[in-house]
């Protein structure tokens, strides 16, 4: 019975080593591609670890190609407003659906719920049009404004705000607080978890969007990394050397906040989970 | 009475910001879009709009091209969504097992799925080069080697590799957190019972999660039938090699911003779209709840 066991736990680690490996070695090969010679590159000899190791790709990609700290600032300055912008407009809606009294307000929460269900081809279309009506195309605000609310966690939210003490809002109410000064000193303060969580998904959302900015930028000062890195992959199209150098930098601002939220992570996909 | 004005004012003040971008780029081009769909739109200088009736629809029907995207998603969908639940069903229960590092495993899995859909198409190109890693690794287990993005034939399947590679760990995490909420009683007791390891998996732990894996369905449907990023990507835009990665969004997107005047067929194949999507998931809801009545 128990070398059963043993053998059963053997097979059950045999199956996950093996696929963290299926899992890693695509990362460490693009790691490992990012620090080869040209040359190595295109001789094609297969070897995890470069024969002459270059921090040339990487030098290159910043100082040669200056569009890349360019396109690096555009995607952090779109990702950080949209964030923070994404926390604050869904925390209030979210707030008000779940606590405040208003005419509307059912109808209102179900036309939300039903938004969630449109997929976004529907309105690319459209969307595309009213910004070039506005003037809005090419522009910051043409890629941070249609974002800055997000149907999906004003619903988190809402339900975050229904399990949350009256009575704290209540006290404060008598300490002669309005519902603003309640919202912004009481509740938001309290929220932190479900705001790290929320922060975590809208700023990789935006961060890795590719479609999106397809669409509205077309003026390579503009674009954001994913863009910027397709535009580069045309440019050059064989130095593979460059273009996964440039694939590292744009993935370690995930990684480094990935590893600072991990536990926010995974709770925000149970919340998101429709649990 | 003023109480009551106050609060309605707070409320519609804090649903202001939603209520704009709801408004105008939601709810607004939704409206927009159905008037798309019957018109012809020419965007020279001063956009215009021609009344076309169903045209556009009817249009769909004699569209080859409509009909290979049309084909790929399916296959890609009907493909992808099982392989990807399957996979991320057996991470899960695996992770789960008590074993010791599950918490370096789970953040190794999960990696692909914090990744870019843009870099992780990009560094599937570079293994998927003819000298590349992958042909070097089928050489060496003596299997036959594929000219991976050139080939027709194999182009849209190295796509799905990459893709249930990449999101499979999502789904493991929803899989997972549901995983935690069995009863352990269910397990003892069909160990009363001589359960081994598989029949226990198979018996208890499959029909408790079944209520998981129908949401983890409808968001693989929903997902797979909106590829578009890895196949603009793999193909630099075009659905290449010979239309095999063609998909139906990338066909919209071609329609809508490359090819002038046919952004009104462009909405009407969006429409299409989703409601495909709205009756694969219908579809899916209606056959688990039948399921779960046995």
């Amino acid at each position: 019975m128990k070398k059963r066991a043993t053998i059963g736990k053997g097979l059950l680690y045999a199956v996950l080593v093996t696929y963290a490996i299926i899992t890693l070695i695509p990362f460490l090969w693009a790691l490992s591609s990012s620090f080869k010679t040209l040359e190595e590159i295109v001789s094609g000899t297969i070897s995890f670890i470069p024969k002459q190791f270059t921090l040339d790709n990487y030098k290159q990609i910043f100082l040669e190609q200056k569009m890349f700290p360019r396109w690096l600032l555009n995607s952090t300055i779109i990702a950080v407003t949209v964030t923070v912008l994404n926390l604050l407009f869904n925390s209030m809606a979210g707030y008000a659906l779940a606590r405040l009294q208003f005419p509307g307000k059912k109808p209102l929460f179900i036309i939300i719920l039903a938004v969630l269900m449109i997929p976004a081809q529907v309105t690319m279309i459209p969307n595309y049009l009213i910004l070039k009506q506005l003037g809005w195309l090419n522009s910051y605000q043409g890629m941070i404004v249609p974002t800055m609310i997000n149907a999906t966690f004003i619903f988190m939210m809402r339900q975050f705000f229904i399990n949350f003490p009256k009575e704290l809002e209540e006290a404060a109410e008598l300490d002669g607080l309005s519902r603003l000064g309640i919202f912004f000193r009481i509740v938001l303060p309290l929220a932190r978890p479900a705001l790290a969580a929320q922060a975590i998904f809208v700023f990789m959302g935006s961060w890795n969007d590719f479609m999106r900015p397809l669409i509205i930028l077309s003026d390579p000062q503009l674009f954001t990394l994913p863009l910027g890195l397709n535009s580069f992959k045309g440019q050059y199209i064989s130095y593979w050397n460059y273009i996964m150098a440039a694939s590292m930098v744009f993935t370690l601002p995930v990684l480094v906040i990935y590893a600072f939220f991990n536990r926010y992570f995974i709770k925000g996909i149970s919340f998101t989970g429709g649990k | 009475m003023k109480r009551k004005w106050r609060e309605t004012g707070t409320g519609y003040l804090f649903m202001s910001p939603t209520l704009f971008v709801l408004l105008l780029f939601i709810i607004g081009p939704i409206v927009f879009a159905i008037f798309l769909a019957f018109h012809k739109v020419q965007l020279l200088g001063t956009t215009t709009f021609e009344f076309v009736g169903l045209d556009n629809f009817e249009r769909i029907a004699h569209d080859a091209r409509a009909k290979i995207a049309l084909w790929n998603t399916l296959k890609y969908v009907v493909i992808v969504v099982p392989c990807q639940t399957i996979l991320a069903l057996v991470l899960a229960a695996t992770l789960n097992a008590g074993l010791k590092g599950q918490k370096f495993f789970r953040i190794v899995y999960f990696l692909p799925t914090l990744t870019s859909s843009a870099v992780l198409t990009l560094i599937f190109m570079w293994m998927y080069n003819q000298n590349g890693l992958i042909n070097h690794v089928l050489k060496l287990l003596g299997l036959p080697t594929y000219n991976w993005i050139g080939d027709p034939d194999v182009a849209l399947t190295a796509i799905m590799i990459m893709n249930i590679w990449s999101t499979a760990p999502y789904f493991m995490v929803i899989y997972l957190a549901a995983l935690q909420d069995i009863p352990d009683s269910l397990y003892e007791a069909a160990e009363l019972d001589g359960a081994n390891a598989l029949q226990k998996f198979w018996y208890v732990t499959v029909p408790y999660l079944r209520p998981v894996t129908s949401f983890v369905v409808i968001m693989g449907l929903i997902g797979t039938f909106q590829l578009f990023d890895q196949s603009y990507i793999f193909s630099g835009g075009s659905g290449g090699p010979n239309n095999s990665t063609l998909t139906v969004v990338l066909l919209i997107y071609q329609y809508a911003f490359k090819t002038l005047g046919t952004m009104g067929y462009a909405a009407a194949l969006a429409f299409v779209l989703a409601l495909i999507i709205l009756t694969a998931t219908l579809l899916q809801r209606k056959f688990s709840k039948e399921e779960s009545l046995y």
